[in-house]
């Protein structure tokens, strides 16, 4: 699904991502951890173009992110991504949130895109809130509109920056949650987090992320219970 | 005081004053619309990248910040004439010079309201796959308009207010009639506190509407 090959990000001389090599495959649940400033949400970024790429390959879906014939909308089509800061649009209630890109991007009629909205709306339990505006909703209904938006355009793959870092430690739960019930259905999904328990859990594979470059990677069980490098027992020993 | 000053007298001008009424209001909405449409363009090429079109953008901005418009108004209607050879009529000079001037900080307004807008918005938008103009059209201008509206009402009634300078390139609206009349007939008291409380009911009512607009907007 992801095949990322010596990924290089410089911001002006500042060299961020150190050459990254990846594979996620489909239906794999990855989650990246590490510390602040380490590079996990540049490395997101670079996955849906957010940021353009310095070095190295990113092929997404087939598609092949450098390359200047591959249309990046059409990239972003199979790719939802979902924020630390929710990023709903204010002006518009939830439904029309959702509606939004269905409707433009893939040209599908209003009543049908209306109708995935509520089914949508339902799967994250927010049935009932479909005409409030963002303002209106806590954190934690906040985020799962977002999750429901990005999901709205059917991605084949889904991408979250600390999903739940902006959220008060009882909202929480509820965020997990709806992530968890996405894994086991089977998205592909890369996570950006520092919860080590939904890391744990759920994911297929962690990767240990310091200073640009991937410096661990393996089943959770292991990354937690028997990590292999210095920097990665460092970084557990101050988060858990 | 009292019959020194023949207040009574304004009712016989107020034709003269209500076609300088016209033609206030005639200048300021034609002019104002004009200006928001350049706004609008010189505003997005202040955020443009392309470099041509935020040079431009920047140059026209500058120089009519930088002059006042009593002179932009002189030099359109009596200098520019004299460069193209081609003579403006004075009420056309006169909506030219409010929408080229109105259309100048309409740009800083827009260029303001839109970058104000998180760009976490921005990033949403294009996530989802939409286009940058889809973008532009669907998240950040409905956003941006509704900061708008404040700056942009303050910058109308600047403008209303500036068509009285359109006199001396003889525009016949509210302050030219006042003019007339007050050096026809030495009322000067009366004839000019008529033309204030003019210029105060149509800004008065333009802020009135503004702030209902304002709430309006305002729902969520
Ligand atoms: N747009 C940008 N321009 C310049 N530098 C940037 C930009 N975005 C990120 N950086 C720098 O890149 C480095 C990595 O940032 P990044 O946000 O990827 O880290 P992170 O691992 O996600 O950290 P955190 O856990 O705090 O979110 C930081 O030093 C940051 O200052
Ligand atoms: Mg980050």
């Amino acid at each position: 699904m992801i095949t990322v090959n010596d990924l290089n990000k410089q911001f002006g001389d500042n060299e961020v991502l150190k050459g990254i090599n990846c594979e996620i495959k489909p239906s794999e649940v990855v989650c990246v951890i590490g510390p602040s400033g380490s590079g996990k949400s540049t490395f997101l970024r670079c996955l849906n173009m957010l940021e353009t790429i310095t070095r190295g390959e990113v092929i997404v879906d087939g598609f092949n992110l450098n390359d200047s014939k591959t249309d990046i909308n059409m990239v972003r089509t199979e790719v939802g991504m979902v924020f630390q800061q929710f990023n709903l649009f204010p002006h518009k209630r939830v439904i029309e949130n959702i509606m939004l890109a269905p409707e433009k991007v893939r040209k599908i009629s209003r009543s049908d895109a209306r109708e995935r909205a509520i089914k949508l709306l339902e799967k994250v339990g927010l049935a009932e809130k479909e005409n409030q505006y963002p303002s209106q909703l806590s954190g934690g209904q906040q985020q799962r509109v977002a999750i429901a938006r990005a999901l709205a355009m059917e991605p084949k793959l889904m991408l979250f920056d600390e999903p739940t870092s902006a959220l008060d430690p009882e909202l929480v739960g509820e965020v997990l949650e709806v992530m968890k019930q996405l894994a086991l259905e089977g998205m592909t999904m890369v996570v950006v987090t520092h919860e080590m328990g939904f890391a744990r859990e759920v994911a297929d594979r962690v990767l240990f992320m310091d200073e640009g470059i991937i410096m661990e990677e393996g089943d959770p069980e292991q990354i937690f219970s028997n990590p292999k490098s210095e920097r990665t027992k460092e970084f557990l020993n101050k988060v858990l | 005081m009292e019959g020194k000053f023949n207040w009574a007298s304004i009712i016989d001008f107020l034709p003269e004053l209500g076609t300088g009424l016209y033609y206030t209001l005639l200048i300021s909405i034609v002019g104002l619309l004009i200006g928001f449409v350049l706004g609008a363009i010189f505003g997005l090429g202040r955020i443009s990248r392309n470099k041509l079109f935020f040079g431009i953008s920047s140059i026209y901005i500058e120089v009519i910040r930088g002059t006042p418009v009593l002179v932009q108004a002189i030099w359109i209607f009596f200098a520019l004439p004299l460069i193209t050879g081609y003579n403006m009529e004075s009420i056309t000079a006169g909506i030219v010079v409010i929408a080229i001037n109105s259309g100048a900080y309409i740009a800083e307004v827009v260029r303001g309201s839109v970058q104000s807008i998180d760009k976490g918005q921005v990033e949403a938008g294009r996530s989802l796959g939409l286009t940058h103009n889809q973008t532009m059209r669907y998240i950040i201008w409905p956003q941006a308009f509704k900061r708008m509206i404040p700056p942009l009402g303050n910058q109308f009634i600047i403008s209303i207010k500036d068509t009285s300078l359109l006199s001396v390139i003889l525009v016949p609206e509210l302050m030219f009639q006042g003019r007339l009349i007050a050096s026809n007939y030495f009322n000067a008291v009366e004839i000019y506190t008529a033309v204030a409380v003019f210029y105060l009911a149509i800004t008065l009512t333009l802020s009135f509407v503004l702030r209902y607009i304002e709430r309006r907007l305002d729902v969520q």
